[in-house]
């Protein structure tokens, strides 16, 4: 690793000034991806801003809309036991990496990565969330903009997410056992307005919603709906875990599978 | 340099550090504790597994400066003080859940991790709650009957000696 400072604000007012006071400075929430990056010197911060000092982004509460919201610098493990209102992204949460994984990682953390075969982006583009930062709410339709790229401008933080709480839902992985991350990962959502589709692993443009399934869905939610529906393998991530065709023919297995699972 | 102030098994632990200094370089190279090992680069391995506040965390991915005030528990504290072995320790002993030991300081945090929340997990919690610590020796078949003993649970059932 470079050399670099830390700094471990106690309020998120104190945190963004931190944050803008260089160009080269970045906000630390739980390492579980910036650290390794650290490691192999892809990043070169002059200052970490650590969040995980400002209690006020830490923890899960109920909106007076009935949404789960969910403060940026909470744990996957907190997710996993405290989302119980929502269990399809409690589950989600619960299965991210392994358990020490799960007790640094944070919400706001995935989210701002937006790695493409992360789990939370499929959540929070399938549950239609509302991604809040230090200065305005970003509709997840608009936050996800390509591979690790976000509507994030620089020196924001992510604050708090609020997920409105389906009838049903579920999220079916396809785990990459060396890396566990999702080779394929969707995530479905019956909504009273209707149902939503998030894919993520697959996509070389990052997470997506599958809008053919989520129309098919939406007249009729179950598996058989899919029949006849599938993805191209063109724009899908081709490496050494599987071609593109293979996860396009993934998306359509799991999206049956978190189909059925929803029940 | 900044300090950074802990309890580490029980005692105070002051030094200073750097920005980038990982908890487990404070833990081996100031505090001489070299239980706690470092098999990866990757985050991926799991020996440099130690409790913080009571969870369990990869040290070699935490910042010692994220560590302040905290209440740190490594392998060296896991005995009592005149070298009798905890449970989980004798365990992995009796059953021989270990061949080279480089993975065991992480294997036997990330199990009593997983005891103090699930006191008695079947030997699938026990394989999922184990997936973040690689053991390039045992098959891990041992390792597990180990933990299945540590929590008073008869291994006889799990078969292959
Ligand atoms: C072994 C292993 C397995 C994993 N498996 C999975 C998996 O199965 N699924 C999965 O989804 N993820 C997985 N991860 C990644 C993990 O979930 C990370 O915790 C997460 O992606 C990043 O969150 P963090 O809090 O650790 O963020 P950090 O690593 O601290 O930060 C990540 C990036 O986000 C920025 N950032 C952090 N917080 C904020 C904020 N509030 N506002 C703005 N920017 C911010 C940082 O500057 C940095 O660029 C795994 C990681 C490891 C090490
Ligand atoms: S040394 Fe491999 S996970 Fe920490
Ligand atoms: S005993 Fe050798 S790596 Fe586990």
């Amino acid at each position: 690793m470079y050399a670099f400072d830390i700094e471990r604000p106690t309020t998120v007012a104190d945190a963004v000034k931190l944050l803008v006071a260089s160009e080269e400075n970045q906000p630390l929430s739980g390492g579980q991806t910036l650290i390794p990056t650290l490691k192999q010197r892809l990043a070169s911060p002059e200052t970490l801003i650590s969040l995980t000092g400002i209690d006020e982004i830490k923890g899960i509460c109920e909106d007076d809309s009935g949404r789960i919201c969910i403060g940026a610098a909470t744990t996957h493990a907190e997710v996993a036991s405290g989302a119980g209102k929502y269990p399809a992204l409690a589950a989600l949460a619960s299965h991210i990496g392994d358990p020490a994984v799960r007790n640094r990682g944070t919400i706001g953390g995935s989210l701002a990565n937006n790695d493409p075969s992360a789990c939370y982006p499929a959540a929070a583009l399938g549950s239609g969330a509302v991604i809040v930062t230090n200065s305005r709410d970003i509709a997840a339709d608009d936050y996800f903009q390509g591979m690790f790229t976000t509507a994030l401008e620089p020196g924001e933080i992510i604050t708090e997410v609020k997920f409105p709480v389906p009838q049903k839902a579920a999220y079916m992985k396809f785990e990459q056992p060396a890396s566990r991350f999702a080779l394929v990962g969707v995530f479905v959502a019956q909504y009273e307005g209707g149902v939503r589709v998030a894919v993520t692993g697959a996509s070389e443009e990052g997470v997506f919603r599958w809008s053919e399934a989520e129309a098919a869905l939406s007249s009729d939610f179950s598996a058989s709906a899919l029949e006849g529906l599938s993805l191209p393998g063109d724009g899908m991530i081709s490496d050494m875990h599987g071609s593109g065709d293979y996860r396009a023919h993934l998306v359509a297995v799991m999206t049956r599978r978190a189909v059925t699972a929803a029940g | 340099m900044p300090q950074v102030s802990m309890t580490v098994n029980g005692k105070p632990a002051t030094g200073q550090i750097e920005g980038r200094t990982l908890l487990v370089d404070f833990i081996r190279e100031t505090l001489n504790l070299t239980g706690t090992h470092v098999g990866c680069d990757t985050s991926q391995c799991g020996a440099c597994v130690v409790h913080v506040n009571g969870k369990a965390v990869k040290s070699c991915t935490m910042f010692a400066a994220e560590a302040e005030g905290a209440d740190v528990l490594t392998i060296e504290g896991v005995a009592a003080p005149d070298g009798t072995l905890d449970t989980v320790q004798q365990a992995f002993h009796e059953h021989h859940g270990l061949q080279c030991g480089f993975c065991t300081p992480g294997m036997v945090m990330s199990a009593k991790a997983l005891l103090a929340e699930n006191p008695t997990p079947t030997e699938a919690e026990i394989r999922d709650y184990l997936e973040g610590n690689i053991c390039r020796c045992t098959g891990y078949h041992n390792i597990v009957k180990a933990i299945m003993a540590a929590s008073g649970q008869d291994v006889s059932k799990i078969a292959a000696e």
